[in-house]
């Protein structure tokens, strides 16, 4: 058992990236592994409510991130700023995120055993 | 030391899969075990078999190739990324009704399972590019 961190950096729907970092953290829940998301700078757009994917021929990778749920992937984090420099507040986030401030993230990083980063 | 590795970017699109390579040998030269080199997103085009650079260009695949035999290093190509991007090994392909074989040698078609299993096993877990 080690505790694994996903950061999360790139937008949504950026080539097949995305839905292929949640292929890896759905196996690596499906392992019974603890998975914590961080979702950091453009990595946040991720999470924007109101995404429409299907007027542009894009997978509906949103739809993914709600399912997360139901493998116990419920530990999802973001950054202060990378909300702001965005012009972005929680509540424009369709699922509960623990915000963290900038200095705290390479701590919180150092509490995992696996890292993977995006 | 344990080491699983796993690269990200394509052999023209960022330099990941030389350093990587880089990274191997001395590694190996210390004294230290690689258990996997995992090819995921864009990675997975290092396997490409019939890829053709001019005779001036050394052949990332190639350096692979020979860095896998002589260190008997575990290549493992993710078939989910493998198979969006159109690269299928022989079994694959009579599967999906498709023909070819797209793997090169010295690489092998593997699950995110393994990867998981590779960094579960290992000491450290780097990802490149």
């Amino acid at each position: 058992m080690k505790n694994y961190l996903f950061v999360l950096r790139q937008p949504a729907h950026s080539g097949a990236f995305v839905q292929e970092m949640l292929d890896i953290i759905l196996t690596t829940a499906a392992f019974d592994q603890p998975v914590s998301l961080l979702l950091l700078d453009d990595g946040v757009f991720q999470l924007k409510s109101g995404q429409q994917p299907e007027h542009s021929g894009y997978k509906n990778t949103a739809a993914i991130f709600n399912a997360l749920e139901m493998y116990d992937v419920t530990a999802i984090y973001t950054e202060a700023e990378s909300l702001a420099e965005r012009g972005l507040v929680v509540g424009d986030l369709f699922l509960p995120v623990e915000v963290l401030a900038r200095q705290e993230v390479a701590g919180f990083m150092r509490g995992f055993e696996v890292v993977f980063s995006g | 030391m344990k080491f699983a590795l796993q690269i990200n970017s394509s052999p023209y699109q960022a330099n990941a899969g030389r350093t990587a390579c880089a990274f191997i040998k001395a590694a190996v030269a210390e004294g230290h075990q690689i258990l996997q080199v995992f090819f995921y997103h864009d990675g997975i085009y290092h396997a490409l078999k019939y890829a053709t650079p001019p005779d001036d260009e050394p052949s990332q695949t190639q350096q692979w190739q020979a860095l896998a035999k002589e260190h008997h290093i575990d290549l493992a190509v993710c078939i989910s990324a493998a198979q969006r991007r159109g690269l299928l090994c022989a079994d694959e392909a009579w599967r999906q009704g498709k023909q070819g074989n797209d793997l090169a040698d010295g690489f092998r078609i593997a699950g995110l399972g393994q990867l998981l299993a590779a960094t579960l096993e290992a000491d450290r877990f780097i990802v490149w590019g």
